[in-house]
């Protein structure tokens, strides 16, 4: 007789669970207003990254098309997998020859936004930008060349 | 309007202005062919909007937007991806059985088609009108895993194979327990016709009618029937996360279509056999007594009854899907032959006695 | 006629079936060569490599602070704790204490991992017994640590927020606000979620007495983390070894002796509630100070060689470094506690179902490139 009762227990108990589970995702069915999709390129107007977002490296410049990179390879050294690759070349200042960039090579491909090279830069002319839609058609694309056609570096900046 | 309560005029219209034209067995062709579009029609209606539903219901379910590209709500993605399966490449295993395996699908696709033939959609909408169109239903819709068990056998690949096994024995088990729970409601009419099923329940449902018992065989049903059509909880054959994808694991494009399509048909035939033997089928709601009422629910046309009730079966079934974890195959087992099966015959006796002492209503 | 009936008897044979690299439930490229009997496993193989990236030989010729953002990629789902544990051996072989902020922030985001690991976990393990919808509601609340971890670290999942002697950067000012937001919110989705699974009877079913791990087992296998404590075996490096601010806050270890699978899933849910609490000590008391100690910009470690364990969402995670004096090891070991773990799963695997291997699998908790390193 026990064990009869067990098992219409057991039935009914299995039940109840399962009535339970279904109430929880039945609540969810009936709440509409509580949907957490976001629809991405619909919603890239209000889509803001956190400030401290890494998407890319960046090297600033200013409205003078001036930088502040003086070509120390701090960032080269510190950066883990090659992605920056700094060619120098030398220009004369006050006829004295001085070290400068002549192309600041990015290599976003090999990037893993580990951000070591930001504090390394002595003179932090480089910051992590908040970009994230780095899909491009060639791989070529993916290696950027930071400084600008004709870009200097900033006076008093060594 | 009247067409669309009693669906008799309109087809009686159509055999007699045929007969008028045609000799006796050109007439027969010719309805033969017409119902067999309308079906094959309905067949892919179903399949849109079926498979959108699912996508939207179980979205939602999920706190999700589901579809929402292609067309207003993502409406026509369903269309997409018919194209996008009409375009794949169909692939066959090098050591397939290559007869049976291309036989398959249309086998499961058959027996949808057989089985939906007796339904009563509606007052006159019916292709067939068997005595036995119960048994016929049960029957016929029990060959499916036929195919399912030669797509897994002649796939050559070990997964779909144990998928096929497991649909064997799940699909065996549990055609007990619908066929057991459906005898419930026939002790009850009388008949397995289905006309007449339908119509003994004008003053009221099954489900009501024949209170605690009925209710019983309902949930019984509703569990078997799931199980039946291989939807999860009880999607064991298919079991994404052990076997890949079962039985049509090395199907591609149209074929995978196929099956695709044959579970969500299935679904609709044994929602549709519930919401006609448990629910009246396209008897509007009544309640006796409020005459006001009643006057109002039969303005509505019975065919909107049915899709209506079979819509709430199905999105039932789809709830327990969403929902549920996956059962393991002994578990499956023991279900049905340590529970269901039991209190199901439990069920009859009571039921049994019910209707000869005439305790119910 | 004898011969042929004899020869027409049914024999069962040994089948091999070959699970993943590619299959849904090994989460990555983990391929099990299962040996079967029908439905019932007689032995399982697991063949590793398939993601070996020699994390522990680009470790030789990086310096410390590179080696770091490595370990983002072994357990990516703790990456906090595992750059921690780096971190603790470089300050330990260089004997710098940390100011008390740095250690109580480490904890919190330590724990604030545990939690969004074992979320992604629970939303997984739903998903592999066939409840898909469990999935996207661990995703939900994982959004939430994502977001923390996105405004005060910079990154959502491979966050590198520490270098040898302290943090990246301070905490957000929002930091300590969203955390709390997040405790509230996720102190009330918690009960769902054993509503939805753990009061289940299918679940349960399926889960009880399935996969079972003795505590002596546990123990000769180096089975550590919740799998272990699951099996009685009290191994949490939080409470044995202490570290960071864990001596000065109050929680249980969570210890079960059933080691089934099920006691495996309670012991995680229940480590949900014991992070929660451990946070909420910690959030409003976190000391002003600095967040870094002022190291050498090349980090040269003495010779010597030194050990440091911590505790990840998976267990204990062990970091060996050999130095010989210059700016990168000599040679550098990680202890990872999914590949011990994993090594248990023959063991409790055979007689199983095929079913309940893949429940045996989630609970486990396995991150493949953690294994494969």
């Amino acid at each position: 007789m026990k064990s009869i009762i067990n098992y219409f227990k057991e039935i009914l108990f299995g039940l109840k669970s399962l009535v339970k589970g279904m109430a929880v995702t039945g609540h969810y069915i009936t709440h509409p207003k509580e949907i957490i999709t976001q629809q991405y390129p619909e919603n890239r107007e209000s889509l803001k990254m956190f400030e401290r977002f890494r998407g890319e490296v960046v090297l600033l410049h200013d409205e003078n098309n001036e930088h502040k990179c003086t070509g120390c390879t701090a960032c080269e050294v510190a950066c883990p997998n090659g992605s920056i690759e700094i060619i120098p070349k030398r220009v004369e200042i006050d006829g004295r020859k001085v070290k400068a960039i002549d192309q600041f090579v990015y290599h976003l491909q090999m990037c893993t936004m580990c951000g070591l090279c930001i504090p390394a830069c002595p003179t932090d002319a480089i910051v992590m930008a908040n970009t994230f839609e780095h899909a491009v058609f060639d791989r070529s694309k993916l290696t950027k060349i930071l400084n600008k056609p004709g870009s200097k570096i900033m006076d008093g900046i060594k | 309007m009247n067409w669309l309560y009693d669906f008799t005029y309109l087809t009686q219209s159509i055999h007699e202005s045929l007969s008028r034209n045609f000799e006796q067995g050109t007439v027969v062709l010719i309805e033969m062919i017409l119902v067999g579009l309308a079906f094959m029609i309905l067949f892919a209606l179903l399949g849109l909007v079926l498979v959108y539903a699912e996508r939207k219901v179980s979205a939602f379910f999920q706190q999700r937007l589901g579809p929402m590209r292609v067309g207003k709500w993502g409406t026509a993605q369903t269309l997409a991806d018919v194209i996008k399966l009409l375009m794949k490449e169909p692939l066959i295993n090098k050591n397939a059985d290559k007869f049976l395996f291309n036989l398959a699908p249309y086998i499961i696709m058959i027996t949808a088609f057989m089985t939906m033939a007796a339904l009563p959609f509606a007052k006159g909408l019916q292709a067939l009108d068997f005595d036995i169109g119960l048994l016929y239903i049960s029957a016929v819709s029990s060959l499916g895993v036929v195919g399912i068990l030669l797509a897994g056998w002649s796939s050559d690949n070990k997964y779909s194979l144990i998928g096929a096994l497991r649909s064997g024995a799940q699909v065996i088990s549990y055609e007990l327990s619908v066929g057991l729970s459906l005898l419930t409601i026939v002790i009850l009419t009388g008949s397995l016709q289905l006309s007449v099923i339908v119509e003994s329940q004008a003053n009221g449902w099954w489900i009501f009618k024949g209170h605690i018992p009925a209710v019983i065989a309902f949930i019984i049903f509703l569990i078997a029937s799931t199980a039946e059509t291989n939807r999860g909880p009880f999607d064991l054959a298919e079991a994404e996360s052990e076997l890949t994808a079962g039985f049509h694991t090395e199907y591609s494009g149209m074929k995978f279509a196929f099956f695709f399509l044959a579970e969500f048909a299935n679904m609709f035939i044994v929602s549709a056999l519930g919401a006609t033997v448990f629910l009246g089928g396209w008897m509007p709601f009544h309640i006796g007594g409020w005459e006001v009422f009643n006057n109002i629910m039969d303005y509505i046309p019975p065919i909107f009854w049915f899709f209506g009730k079979v819509s709430f079966i199905i999105f039932l079934m789809m709830w327990f899907r969403w929902t549920f974890p996956r059962l393991r195959i002994d578990q499956l087992l023991t279900l049905e032959w340590k529970y269901l099966l039991p209190i199901n015959l439990m069920n009859i006796l009571v039921m049994a006695f019910l209707v000869l002492m005439g305790w119910y209503f | 006629m004898e011969e042929i009936i004899h020869d027409q008897e049914l024999e069962s044979k040994e089948y091999f079936i070959n699970m993943g690299p590619q299959h849904p439930s090994t989460h990555g490229v983990l391929r099990l060569v299962l040996s079967l009997d029908g439905e019932i496993i007689k032995k399982v193989e697991p063949h590793l490599g398939f993601i070996h990236r020699s994390i522990e030989k680009m470790c030789e010729h990086d310096s410390y602070t590179q080696i770091v953002h490595l370990t983002d990629r072994m357990d990516y789902l703790s990456c906090h704790i595992n750059n921690e544990a780096v971190c603790l051996c470089v300050e330990q072989a260089l004997q710098i204490e940390v100011p008390d902020r740095v250690k109580v922030i480490r904890t919190i985001i330590d724990e604030l991992t545990r939690l969004s690991s074992h979320q992604l976990w629970w939303g997984v393990m739903g998903m592999d017994l066939g409840a898909i919808t469990t999935f996207l509601y661990g995703f939900r609340d994982r959004e939430m640590i994502t977001d923390i971890f996105e405004e005060t670290c910079g990154a959502r999942l491979t966050m590198n927020y520490n270098v040898p002697g302290g943090l990246f950067f301070d905490i957000h000012p929002n930091f300590q606000k969203r955390t709390k937001d997040f405790l509230d919110y996720f102190k009330k989705k918690l009960p769902e979620y054993d509503t939805l699974l753990s009061d289940n009877v299918i679940f349960t079913q399926r889960m009880k007495g399935i996969g079972i791990l003795s505590k002596e087992d546990a123990i000769s296998y180096g089975v550590t983390g919740p799998t272990g404590r699951a099996s009685g075996f009290s191994c949490d490096v939080r409470k044995h070894h202490s570290y960071m601010a864990y001596d000065r806050v109050d929680f249980k270890e969570i210890l079960d002796t059933e080691g089934d699978c099920f006691a495996r899933y309670k012991c995680r849910i229940n480590e949900m509630w014991e992070s929660m609490q451990i946070i909420e000590q910690l959030i409003d008391n976190i000391p002003e100070g600095d967040y870094k100690v002022p190291t050498k910009a090349v980090i040269k470690l003495p010779k010597g060689e030194w050990y440091q364990k911590v505790e990840t969402a998976r267990g204990e995670f062990g970091v060996y470094i050999i130095s010989e004096g210059q700016k990168s090891p000599y040679r550098l070991k990680f202890r990872s506690p999914g590949f011990s773990n994993l090594s248990a799963l023959d063991h409790m695997a055979r007689g199983c179902k095929i079913a309940d291997l893949v429940a045996i699998m989630s609970t486990l908790d396995l991150v493949i490139p953690d294994i494969d390193r």
